[in-house]
């Protein structure tokens, strides 16, 4: 029989509490996620079907569907991708790579507040700079006010990866004669790949769930899209739309369309994790 | 009982004698000064190393061997705040000049880390890096020849011909740093510079390291550092031993290891301290 002191099961003691508490927590963050998850998938499945899936908004008592707002959302996140990741995952490099010393502290600061900056004034510069002078809506401009949400996290996301690369992988390159350039597109990027398609995922799903910034700019739209240069319908804008109105047909709407939204998330989380996994 | 290192004592620098060269100087090294920072690591080092021989770095930890290694091929560089003072004449060319090409020079002073540092590639597009970013074959069938021979030339061959298109990732320690070397071998360095490369590997592996040295010195210059006196005594023709960032003695291998010039080499080969 052993003899347990007084420290002894002090500190099994507290070991067991704490393990408790953080599993507990996990439990709390996760099981609040699967209530929305399963919540929206009791309440969304039921107006699913492929009419409202290709269809355009009708009116009330006429069905109707959201495929123009899931055009609309992907034609955006497209846009958004395409001039937020490049630019993002650039002022990446160049914060991990290139820019040491004051200048790139300073750079490293702006990048943390405009993360920090609420998306709706976001939406309301890009209606002043961009909307304004244009003196319509846009899925243009709806997709450059999404794209400056994505910049600052693809940017403190790509740098943190490019960081976790050892040094010792630059010095190999640069010791076979490789210019700077080379080793950051050669080894250091493709080594941090997989960790910063993570980061751009993180941005398209915080931007795919964006509707604020999308009032000002895309504005939304009955239609499908014809131009880039006209207004665009959205899933969020539309969720909005229907959401706040007061037809039951349109609730059930709503949540099918938050059903479809969040699919489409997970659909495209699923395809970077394929195209990006550990090649070696 | 430590022995007590009076700085006046370092300042005899001038009985390093200039090592018995069989060839003319590949490299020349003229007061060498080297800052960290405000920190000097190197004070006033002036060294030859003759064309196709091994020599070896020895000195206790902190003693600048790796710094002064690093300068050769101004590796330094890439390390914030470091200053250099002085000149390293490579072929009667200063690589400090203004208007050196320093990645032409990495070129042709290829390096070996201590740490083995494979690119999350294939073993194949490891040794080709180097031969691809400097473009220096001109078919797919002679780069395929010239990864071949370095990977013989590295005695990685026979263990690897299978498994080409395999991560570099997968290979055992010593394999990988024997890869390392047969990357730094593809692009036919001049003077090939090695880091304590088999500090981190099992004595079989080492011993395949330096038999690899060996046979590597008919072609190339190399520059060993090393915490193994033993070591140094294997495989170099010269050895030089470096003290709290000063250079004490250069010497043959044989007679460095039997009768040195330097009380202070004596004390350190005989294990007084460091």
């Amino acid at each position: 029989m052993v003899n347990y002191s007084n420290a002894d099961r002090m500190r099994r003691g507290i070991s067991t509490l704490m393990t408790t508490l953080t599993g507990l927590c996990t439990l709390l963050a996760v099981g609040a996620l699967l209530i929305i998850l399963f919540y929206i998938a009791y309440r969304g499945l039921g107006a699913i079907n492929l009419q409202f899936l290709i269809d355009r908004p009708r009116p009330v008592g006429e069905g109707g569907g959201i495929g123009n707002a899931i055009l609309g959302s992907l034609l955006l996140l497209l846009i958004s991708s395409a001039f937020g990741l490049p630019l993002g995952i650039c002022v990446g490099i160049y914060l991990s790579e290139i820019g040491r010393g004051r200048f790139g502290g300073v750079v490293r600061f702006i990048v943390d507040t405009l993360t920090g900056i609420p998306s709706i004034v976001t939406g309301v510069f890009v209606y002043a700079l961009v909307v304004l002078p244009m003196r319509h809506f846009s899925a243009m401009a709806g997709g450059v006010a999404l794209a400056l949400i994505m910049i600052p996290i693809v940017a403190r996301t790509t740098e943190e990866m490019l960081k976790l690369v050892p040094h010792s992988m630059r010095e190999g390159a640069l010791a076979l004669g490789a210019p700077q350039w080379r080793v950051i597109l050669g080894v250091v990027v493709p080594a941090a790949a997989p960790g910063i398609a993570t980061g751009a995922m993180l941005a398209i799903a915080r931007v795919s769930g964006e509707t604020a910034p999308l009032l000002f700019t895309a504005f939304g739209s009955r239609f499908f899209p014809e131009s880039l240069n006209q207004p665009i319908a959205s899933l969020t804008v539309q969720i909005y739309n229907y959401a706040i109105s007061p037809y039951d047909e349109w609730h059930a709407q709503a949540w099918a369309a938050t059903l479809v939204l969040m699919t489409l998330v997970l659909g495209i989380n699923i395809i970077v994790r394929f195209l990006t996994r550990k090649k070696f | 009982m430590p022995v007590e290192i009076a700085a006046p004592k370092l300042e005899v620098r001038t009985s390093a004698s200039p090592p018995e060269t069989n060839g003319k100087a590949k490299v020349a090294v003229r007061d060498l000064d080297f800052f960290y920072g405000r920190v000097q690591a190197l004070h006033s080092i002036s060294l030859e190393i003759p064309e196709r021989i091994v020599m070896a770095f020895i000195g206790p930890s902190g003693c600048g061997k790796s710094t002064f290694l690093r300068t050769l091929n101004r590796m330094n560089d890439v390390i914030p705040g470091t200053r250099v003072g002085g000149r390293v004449l490579i072929d009667d060319h200063d690589i400090y000049a203004p208007g050196t090409d320093v990645v032409e020079l990495r070129r042709r002073v290829g390096m070996v880390f201590q740490k083995s540092n494979p690119f999350p590639k294939s073993i194949f597009d490891n040794v080709a890096y180097g031969l691809r970013i400097n473009r220096l074959t001109n078919s797919n069938s002679e780069l395929a020849g010239r990864v071949e021979q370095a990977l013989k030339d590295a005695a990685l061959w026979n263990e690897v011909k299978d498994r080409l298109k395999t991560s570099a990732l997968s290979l055992s320690g010593g394999q990988q740093q024997r890869l390392c070397i047969a990357r730094a071998l593809a692009i036919r360095p001049e003077v090939l510079l090695m880091d304590e490369p088999a500090s981190a590997l099992d004595p079989i592996a080492t011993s395949k390291i330096e038999e690899l040295i060996f046979d590597l010195k008919k072609q190339y210059t190399i520059v060993i550092v090393t915490h193994n006196m033993q070591q140094a005594a294997r495989v170099s023709d010269t050895t030089a031993f470096f003290l709290l960032g000063k250079l004490i003695e250069v010497n043959s291998t044989e007679k460095m290891f039997t009768a040195p010039n330097e009380k202070l080499t004596e004390d350190y080969i005989t294990g007084r301290f460091g």
